[in-house]
């Protein structure tokens, strides 16, 4: 595949919300390899939470936002396994008896593009000329693993940033307990579940802890700051943009 | 039917997340199994996309089932067999009921079944006066227990050692030992002495073929031949949907049903059985039953969102991987069948209503499609079982969420879908937030509920002072100076 000129940018709500550095750190990795970034104004969600919790007219609302907004856009990047999982293997089925939609899905489902999996699988690039001087270990987020099969791709790209330690954390491959709504609903069995991978990770001796959904990240993170440890939990672009000042502010 | 708890999935669940030896114990099961699993997969000869030709066959078979099951009554039947179909467990335990009736059984050993366990055969046969002694090492700890399996493979696995030795102690009046081989010597003294005297066997069935007209049962301890052997009747019960067409497709299946339930290229004793004893035989019953049970599976058939899940041979596989049944365990489920198979086939089988936390307390993380052995894709019918539940639907008795829920959602869609407004909230959020009680670094300590689940455990991230869309739009306009 040829590198594109410019990509598209979808910043999925959590990211635009609570970690607007994770998005800020993207533009950073694909200015410095000279690739221009689009944001189309008014993006809001994908409409997985909705879907995700059954409401399937809610769900196509907000999907039909999505669309509308990003039609006419070659090539869309998000920094999210899980939205990404949406908009590719969900979205066209929301949309299986409305075939004008179903079109627009589907085309849209094929130019859309997790962050770690366009750098390694469509660009090429690994060694983006990081550095992040911390040892550091890696959370495989479930949609991005199993919905999206992106594995390797962070890892080598961890695993070319100067300064960083990469270590494997036990059972990096199991749920956090996040789930979306879930986590609200049922606190007990989610906050059994990312007591343990919180404990995996302290096993693993790292100082942060990276993963590539917000979702996995703001979980493992509260259960960490609720009990006063000091691991940084990170974006994976927050790492990948680490070495040169990230745009628009203080790093990360 | 046996009992069905599936309200109480929540406080059980709870339970189960308090009770460390159940944690240990399913953590050791996961890391054997589950990892064990995928990797026999890797090794398969064929690749592991077997289970993808395996779940073609598996659809073939259901979408023919009524011509396949002609075919095996009509084999078994030739043979000196009995084949009775059982719309409900009423009728299918009734069947069995007469035929100790008739035969004056006193006592029945039986081979591990889940089938039988959903349709609660065991009280209503201890009822009219038969001992009903099951044979499977794990399930006659839990009998001897008088607990119900938590686990479709290992039925025993929250009992410690420990445990079973205190047992076997009190009710085989054994000297206590905790040494796995005494204990396990024990059990089988016990249980040979019920084999020999048995006036009948019960058993289930692992997968039948229409093709050569057999049953078939696979087991490590040799007891399900035992059972189907010795006693002078055999009744074996069956899914509607555990049959294949073919021997060739049941070779396939069982290779992969060996690898799903216990890691292993073939289990220890596979028997196909095809009637009672032929004249001239030296072993077999006399009589032999087969009973085909429906008990709600045929709706499932007529409903192409869940008739996916008739593929499965319950080899308990997505148990092994599954992080909530690791967690909350079998019980939790609140019916014989538990994790991911169960969370969709039971609320299908007893109330898509009252096993709507069965439904919706799984985080949809992927890990049981992955490690079926039939590639069935749970985590799609988790998703049409919550939207069932949303909308509601007159097939299967859901009225419309109604109230806060409905609306929030509503809310949430007319949000989302006009930006300005969006915008307007975040910004009204990131103010608000001030008010909320902070821990370190900003993060916040309580959320008032709906939302007070998160902070049970955990801190909640606070609002960014700017969200990205007003950083895009102040870096354009630094872009656009500069």
């Amino acid at each position: 595949m040829t590198v594109k000129k410019s990509v598209t940018l979808f910043v999925p709500c959590l990211v635009d919300a609570f970690r607007p550095e994770a998005a800020e750190a993207v533009v950073t990795v694909f200015e410095r390899l000279g690739i221009a970034v689009e944001y189309p104004p008014g993006q809001t969600c994908c409409g997985q939470p909705a879907f995700n919790a059954g409401y399937r007219e809610e769900a196509r609302r907000a999907a039909r936002h999505f669309l509308r907004l990003f039609a006419d856009c070659e090539t869309i990047v998000a920094p999210s396994g899980s939205c990404v999982a949406m908009v590719r293997h969900h979205v066209p089925t929301l949309f299986e008896h409305e075939p004008r939609w179903r079109e627009l899905a589907r085309r849209t489902a094929a130019r859309t593009f997790e962050f770690t999996e366009y750098l390694v699988d469509v660009l090429g690039a690994e060694d983006l000329g990081a550095s992040f001087a911390a040892r550091v270990t890696y959370h495989d987020s479930c949609h991005l693993l199993r919905g999206l099969r992106v594995q390797e791709q962070p890892r080598r790209l961890l695993r070319r940033v100067k300064g960083l330690e990469f270590v494997e954390m036990k059972n990096a491959d199991c749920c956090c307990g996040f789930g979306g709504a879930f986590s609200v609903k049922y606190p007990d069995i989610s906050s059994a579940l990312v007591a343990d991978k919180v404990a995996w990770i302290q096993q693993s001796g790292a100082e942060a802890v990276v993963g590539g959904d917000l979702g996995c990240l703001l979980n493992i993170e509260g259960a960490l700051r609720r009990k006063e440890l000091p691991l940084r939990v990170l974006h994976i672009a927050q790492v990948l943009a680490g070495g040169c000042p990230p745009a628009g502010g203080p790093g990360p | 039917m046996s009992a069905v708890r599936t309200e109480r999935y929540v406080e059980e669940s709870r339970r189960g997340i308090a009770d460390p030896v159940l944690r240990r114990a399913l953590s050791g099961l996961q890391e054997r199994f589950g990892r064990g699993t995928a990797e026999a997969y890797r090794r398969l000869p064929e690749g592991p996309g077997l289970r993808q030709t395996a779940h073609a066959i598996r659809e073939k078979a259901i979408a023919n089932l009524d011509l396949l099951l002609e075919r095996l009554a009509a084999r078994i039947r030739a043979n000196g067999g009995e084949v009775f179909f059982a719309a409900t467990g009423e009728e299918a335990v009734s069947y069995c009921a007469g035929i100790a009736r008739r035969r004056g059984v006193k006592l029945a050993v039986k081979g591990k079944s889940m089938v039988t366990e959903e349709i609660g055969l065991n009280s209503v046969l201890a009822a009219q006066g038969v001992e009903v002694v099951e044979t499977d090492l794990g399930e006659y700890i839990i009998q001897l227990a008088g607990e119900s399996p938590s686990h479709i493979i290992a039925p025993a696995i929250h009992k410690t050692r420990n445990e079973v030795a205190d047992l076997f102690a009190r009710k085989l009046g054994i000297p206590y030992t905790t040494d796995p081989p005494r204990l396990t010597q024990a059990a089988r003294r016990a249980l040979r002495e019920k084999f020999l005297a048995a006036d009948m066997g019960i058993s289930g069935v692992n997968l039948a073929c229409a093709e050569t007209g057999h049953i078939s049962t696979v087991s490590n301890e040799g007891n399900i031949r035992m059972a189907t052997t010795l006693p002078p009747v055999h009744v074996a019960f069956m899914g509607l949907e555990r049959i294949v067409a073919r021997l060739d497709e049941y070779e396939i299946i069982l290779r992969l049903l060996c690898r799903g339930a216990s890691v292993q290229d073939i289990g220890t004793y596979v028997s196909l059985i095809g009637g009672p004893r032929r004249p001239g035989e030296s072993d077999g019953p006399e009589e032999f039953h087969l009973v085909v049970v429906d008990n709600g599976r045929s709706r499932l058939l007529a409903d192409p969102r869940f008739r996916e899940m008739l593929c499965c041979i319950r080899c308990a596989a997505c148990l092994n991987v599954c992080p909530v049944y690791g967690r909350i365990g079998g019980h939790a489920y609140g019916f014989a069948y538990s994790g991911p198979v169960g969370a969709v086939v039971t609320p299908l089988l007893t109330g898509v209503q009252r096993g709507r936390d069965l439904c919706r307390g799984e985080t949809l993380c992927g890990a049981c499609k992955d490690a079926c052995s039939m590639d069935i894709d749970l985590p799609r019918m988790l998703l049409e079982l919550r939207a069932i539940l949303a909308a509601g639907d007159a097939t299967w008795g859901v009225k419309p969420e109604g109230g806060l829920e409905r609306n929030v959602w509503r809310i949430w869609a007319g949000l989302v879908s006009h930006p300005g407004l969006y915008e307007r909230l975040l910004r009204a959020g990131a103010v608000l937030q001030g008010l909320l009680p902070r821990g370190v670094a900003g993060w916040i300590r309580r959320l008032p509920p709906p939302l007070s689940g998160w902070t049970q455990s955990r801190d909640f991230p606070p609002l960014a002072k700017a969200p990205f869309r007003s950083r895009w739009a102040r870096r354009r306009r630094e872009v656009g100076r500069g």
